[in-house]
């Protein structure tokens, strides 16, 4: 009885709060991966996120923006069930999210289910998300696998003299994606890929992958990420191996540059591409990093933000920057919020983004190559900066459309 | 020595007696292994089944997988044939291992250090478990398997909560970083200069030192009093206790063992491989198949164990990449169906 009574009150209390200050607040869920493979990147995302949330502020107008954590661990329905617990048990109105290429493909499916909230995608890079039957009310302010890849291939066949190249990816939809914008534009240059070798997402032991790499070819792609990635660093170290290497962007990119241990240093030299390079000029690149390190001691950061604390910082800046241009209205089923989400353009830390008729970024691609800063501590140095890259990759939309959708074996290597 | 020889020469002899068929399946098999190893391929054989560097690789890799495999099962199979007691909290023990090795190798750069904390600590937990838990159940076998059970969600909570959902990975120490040429050819140049294998030295430092800790734990069980009154426990346990052994001594002897070659296995799996929350359950599935396989309660049953689904899962990873899981579990069944008390089960 007693128990039942006190139970009562703190209900009642509970309630109370909730009347007093709901009209005040906004909602936001926030998914990261901070548990599994990507857990590294899951935390820099959060910075990243933290990092906008400093330089922005929380109001809107008279509201408060209230933000609410989950965490995934890169598969489907982890995040599925992490957006659903936002929605149905913390009543969120608004999501940023979620971080990682198969989540992503999940939640812009089950956004569909939610025609009256607005999802903003996190960091997820996988092209079906937009590309695919997309969701009216999900938006993506950075670019996919595929442009991010974009320049990598030229420059390697052209520049650097590849002529072969083998690689060796995580099996899901996000490096589908990286190797169809590689394959693609290697190809297209004149390059042959002879070998793509598939692992599942959570390999511990390499070692036999390792042995199966070719010998015959000029360089080894990577499109490894989080603890994969340092796993296949070590026991490649290991093995002694010796091959040219290059990235996708989440191997080149600080959450592995500034990993313990000397296997990264296998690294110095490798050609990558990616939404951003930590060495660029831009002011507004320099202005984001210099946030981003005074936010947080040095031994609870990396050097200089992930290719994810840039995303999340990107997405949430369009969060905040269009809910204040409609003053915090999300009345109508957002209806006012939506509209202003899909004509901002961001001048965001890794160039301007706008976004096109699917939602989906127009933004700036780095191609880069891993340099080392004299005191052991690896940066990923710019050579090359191209603005504008769309979903399609430069192609006509039809062109584009038949080279087929992502996948271990699509695209072929050829001329499109 | 000699009459451990002459004993497996005779055992060997009757072997082939009884079963002059499998005999000769067997002969043929190790001659045609021993021809994958150590021959040139011929062009036929590589266009086939692939390079002969990548053959070795698995079947190396395989091997020290086994010997992984083996510290942890053998803890495993230890504890089960003196105690007739299930420890489904044997994979925690291994994780608990692994973060302790961890976090002194980080603090101080001393890999060899790792180890010995390691196995001090998790030999201290299972004396706890021991003395705390089991000693007060015993011989009730189905009330201490659900139990370790319980424990073993508790401990991976508490983990979690200690170390986080990141993956840890304890540095190699920079001796052993790197590939050794061993003397196997697997491909001739054109030049006609042959081409070695090369393989990283850690794997084969940590399969020796697995190798040398079975061999010395056969020793110990057979050529020692202790040893003795371990064997003597596991096929009596009430008429060594009525001889005026302290059995109870015993007990927490051995479980401390068994929990400290868990914490061992922590280490190593954390060098070669890494750790984080779910490696407590991975293992322990593969200690219990290991153990089923090679027979609960027996030494070198589990090295044979370990062995076989070691090779089972790199062959299978290599040349039949889809099925490779199934393999393993498909050696277990086979097993339990053709000689149910595995392969090197005295009963």
């Amino acid at each position: 009885m007693l128990k039942g009574s006190l139970g009562l009150i703190a209900l009642s209390s509970l309630l109370l709060s909730g009347t007093a200050f709901a009209q005040e607040k906004i909602k936001v869920g926030v998914t990261a991966t901070l548990e599994g493979t990507y857990t590294v990147l899951g935390e820099d995302g959060i910075r990243g996120f933290q990092t906008a949330l400093n330089v922005l502020g929380k109001k809107v107008g008279d509201k408060e923006l209230e933000f609410v954590i989950a965490s995934t661990d890169a598969t489907p329905d982890s995040a599925v069930r992490a957006v659903r617990k936002l929605i149905e048990q913390d009543k969120v109105q608004i999501l940023l999210s979620p971080l990682s290429g198969d989540e992503g493909i999940a939640v812009k499916n089950f956004a569909k289910t939610h025609p009256e909230l607005t999802f903003i995608n996190a960091a997820s890079g996988a092209q079906e998300t937009t590309y695919v039957d997309p969701a009216p009310n999900f938006f993506r302010y950075n670019m996919d696998g595929a442009q991010w890849q974009v320049g990598l291939g030229k420059y390697a066949y052209e520049t650097k003299g590849y002529r072969k190249i083998a690689t060796v990816g995580e099996d899901y939809s996000f490096i589908y994606t990286q190797v169809f914008g590689l394959v693609l534009e290697f190809c297209g240059a004149g390059g042959q890929v002879t070998n793509r070798q598939w692992v599942p997402l959570g390999t511990k032991d390499f070692a036999s992958v390792i042995a199966a790499l070719p010998d015959d070819v000029d360089a080894i792609y990577l499109g490894l990420g989080g603890a994969d990635a340092v796993n296949f660093l070590n026991q490649y170290q290991q093995a002694g191996g010796k091959a040219h290497l290059m990235g996708g962007s989440i191997m080149i990119d600080q959450t592995i540059l500034s990993s313990k241990g000397n296997a990264k240093s296998a690294l110095i030299g490798t050609l990558a591409a990616s939404g951003q390079a930590d060495t660029w000029e831009d002011p507004g690149w320099q202005k984001f990093v210099k946030d981003y390190q005074d936010a947080f001691p040095p031994n609870k950061r990396f050097p200089s933000p992930s290719l994810l604390a840039t995303n999340y910082y990107g997405s949430t800046m369009a969060l905040i920057l269009a809910l204040r241009q409609v003053n915090g209205d999300l009345s109508n089923n957002q209806a006012k919020y939506k509209e202003a989400l899909a004509k901002i353009e961001l001048d965001a830390p890794n160039g301007k983004i706008k976004l096109d008729s699917n939602r989906q970024a127009i933004g700036t691609n780095f191609v880069t190559e891993v340099v080392d800063d004299g005191k052991g501590a690896l940066f990923s140095k710019v050579v090359k900066v191209i603005p504008n890259v769309n979903q399609t990759l430069g192609y006509d939309p039809a062109v584009f459309a038949k080279i087929g959708l992502p996948s271990r074996t699509v695209p072929e290597c050829k001329k499109y | 020595m000699a009459a451990v020889t002459s004993g497996a020469s005779d055992a060997m002899t009757r072997f082939v007696e009884r079963h002059p068929a499998w005999a000769l399946i067997v002969i043929i098999a190790v001659a045609v292994a021993l021809w994958l190893i150590f021959a040139v391929w011929p062009p036929g054989l590589e266009e086939a089944i692939g390079r002969k560097r990548v053959f070795l690789n698995a079947l190396f890799n395989g091997i020290t997988l086994g010997g992984l495999y083996f510290l942890v099962a053998s803890g495993f199979t230890l504890i089960f044939g003196l105690m007739r007691n299930v420890n489904l909290a044997h994979g925690s023990l291994y994780l608990f291992g692994g973060y302790v090795g961890y976090a002194i190798s980080a603090s101080t750069g001393s890999w060899i250090l790792s180890f010995i904390v390691a196995f001090v600590l998790t030999a201290l937990v299972g004396v706890l478990l021991q003395v705390l838990v089991f000693r007060r159940m015993e011989g009730q076998d189905l009330r201490q398997t659900m139990v370790t059970i319980g424990l073993s969600i508790v401990f991976a909570d508490l983990m979690l909560w200690a170390c986080g959902g990141d993956f840890y990975q304890i540095q190699t120490p920079s001796w052993l970083i790197g590939p050794i040429e061993l003397p196997l050819i697997t491909a001739v140049k054109s030049s006609g200069e042959p081409v070695y294998l090369r393989y990283p030295l850690v794997r084969l430092v940590i399969f020796l030192a697995s190798v040398i800790i079975g061999i010395a734990m056969w020793l110990a069980l057979n050529r020692t009093r202790i040893g003795m009154i371990i064997r003597a426990g596991v096929d009596d346990r009430d008429i060594l206790a009525a001889t005026g052994v302290r059995i109870q001594i015993v007990f927490v002897l051995v479980f401390a063992l068994g929990a400290g070659l868990a914490g061992i296995a922590g280490v190593v799996g954390g060098t070669f491989q890494s750790l984080s929350p779910g490696e407590d359950i991975r293992f322990l599935l593969a200690s219990l198949v290991v153990v089923i396989v090679g027979g609960m309660g027996s030494i070198p049953g589990a090295a044979l164990g370990a062995l076989i689904i070691g090779l089972a899962e790199q062959l299978g990873s290599v040349y039949i990449p889809t099925y490779a899981i199934v393999v393993t579990f498909l050696i277990m069944v086979l097993v339990l169906a053709l000689r149910p008390q595995g392969l090197l089960a005295r009963r």
